[in-house]
């Protein structure tokens, strides 16, 4: 298989590969501020 | 046992936390499978050559935001109609990864739009209850937070959340009802879906992804929004 014809994804790279990189990013995102919205919670809790 | 205990905030907390990579694990595998399909495995489209792959994330991020607002109309309105604070909690959780699916969704189909209908965006009747849909989510997180009273909160975000639910059908029904630029669907309840098997076994595959990553992180988000409403202490549960 050749890499760069697929990167290209017949011409339409930018469009798949941004949508995935956008899916990546919004996933990514909202379980980083879950962990960190319940590490604070945690802690604020422990202190009570 | 009895699952009725597991109704209370207190108790429900560590069975979340025990629950979470029951969820989360399986979600990254199918993530992984589904992209493996519907990269490597798929054809290319004779219409639409390789754009259509990011049908993969954007049918069922569209999905996603229909199911969940669905199932948030209906934890707020236990919540309200039975005074269950869990229930209430669940539809506050359920508000953030719905919002985030919505939005996943408008973004890619604009990015699908673009090369295939040469245009991000036409008020069309299926993109404009979409949007409707993302307000709808914004109203009701920015409502509840809006109210300092957790309880009031609850209340008010059921009554708008209950309200919205008749836009999901709207959205279902939109490419029907109207004559839009918004391709049909993909997947027919009766009847055959009118995609290749490869293709049909991708999205499916990222559905459940989508499913059980939405479980988990609503599960982690719940435990979160119980520990700061209820303030009970993390090291004692």
């Amino acid at each position: 298989m050749n890499w760069s014809e697929f990167f290209r994804m017949g011409g339409y790279g930018f469009y798949v590969w941004g949508s995935y990189l956008i899916a990546l990013v919004l996933m990514g995102g909202e379980v980083v501020m879950v962990i960190k919205r319940g590490k604070a919670s945690r802690q604020s809790s422990d202190r009570d | 046992m009895n699952l009725y205990k597991y109704a209370s905030p207190s108790a429900f907390y560590p069975l979340a936390g025990k629950l979470i990579p029951w969820f989360a694990i399986p979600a990254a595998i199918l993530f992984a499978a589904g992209l493996y399909i519907g990269f490597f495995v798929a054809p290319t489209d004779f219409q639409q050559g390789d754009a259509y792959r990011i049908m993969f994330i954007h049918v069922p991020a569209a999905w996603m935001g229909m199911f969940l607002y669905v199932l948030l109309a209906f934890y707020a309105g236990i919540g309200w109609a039975f005074n269950a604070r869990l229930a209430s909690m669940m539809a506050s959780s359920l508000a953030v990864t719905g919002a985030m699916f919505t939005f996943l969704s408008l973004v890619t189909g604009s990015l699908w739009g673009k090369p295939t209908w040469g245009t991000w965006w036409v008020w069309d009747a299926r993109m404009t209850s979409t949007l409707i849909l993302l307000f709808l989510y914004a109203g009701f997180i920015s409502l509840q937070a809006a109210i300092d009273e957790p309880r009031r909160a609850d209340r008010a975000g059921a009554v708008l959340a209950i309200v919205g639910v008749i836009n999901v059908p709207i959205i279902y029904f939109s490419v029907q009802w109207w004559n839009t630029l918004h391709q049909g669907a993909t997947i027919r309840i009766l009847g055959k879906p009118s995609i290749a098997p490869p293709m049909l076994a991708a999205l499916l595959i990222m559905l459940g992804a989508c499913w059980l990553y939405s479980i988990a992180v609503v599960l982690a988000r719940l435990r979160t929004i119980i520990l700061e409403r209820e303030r009970i202490a993390h090291s004692q549960s």
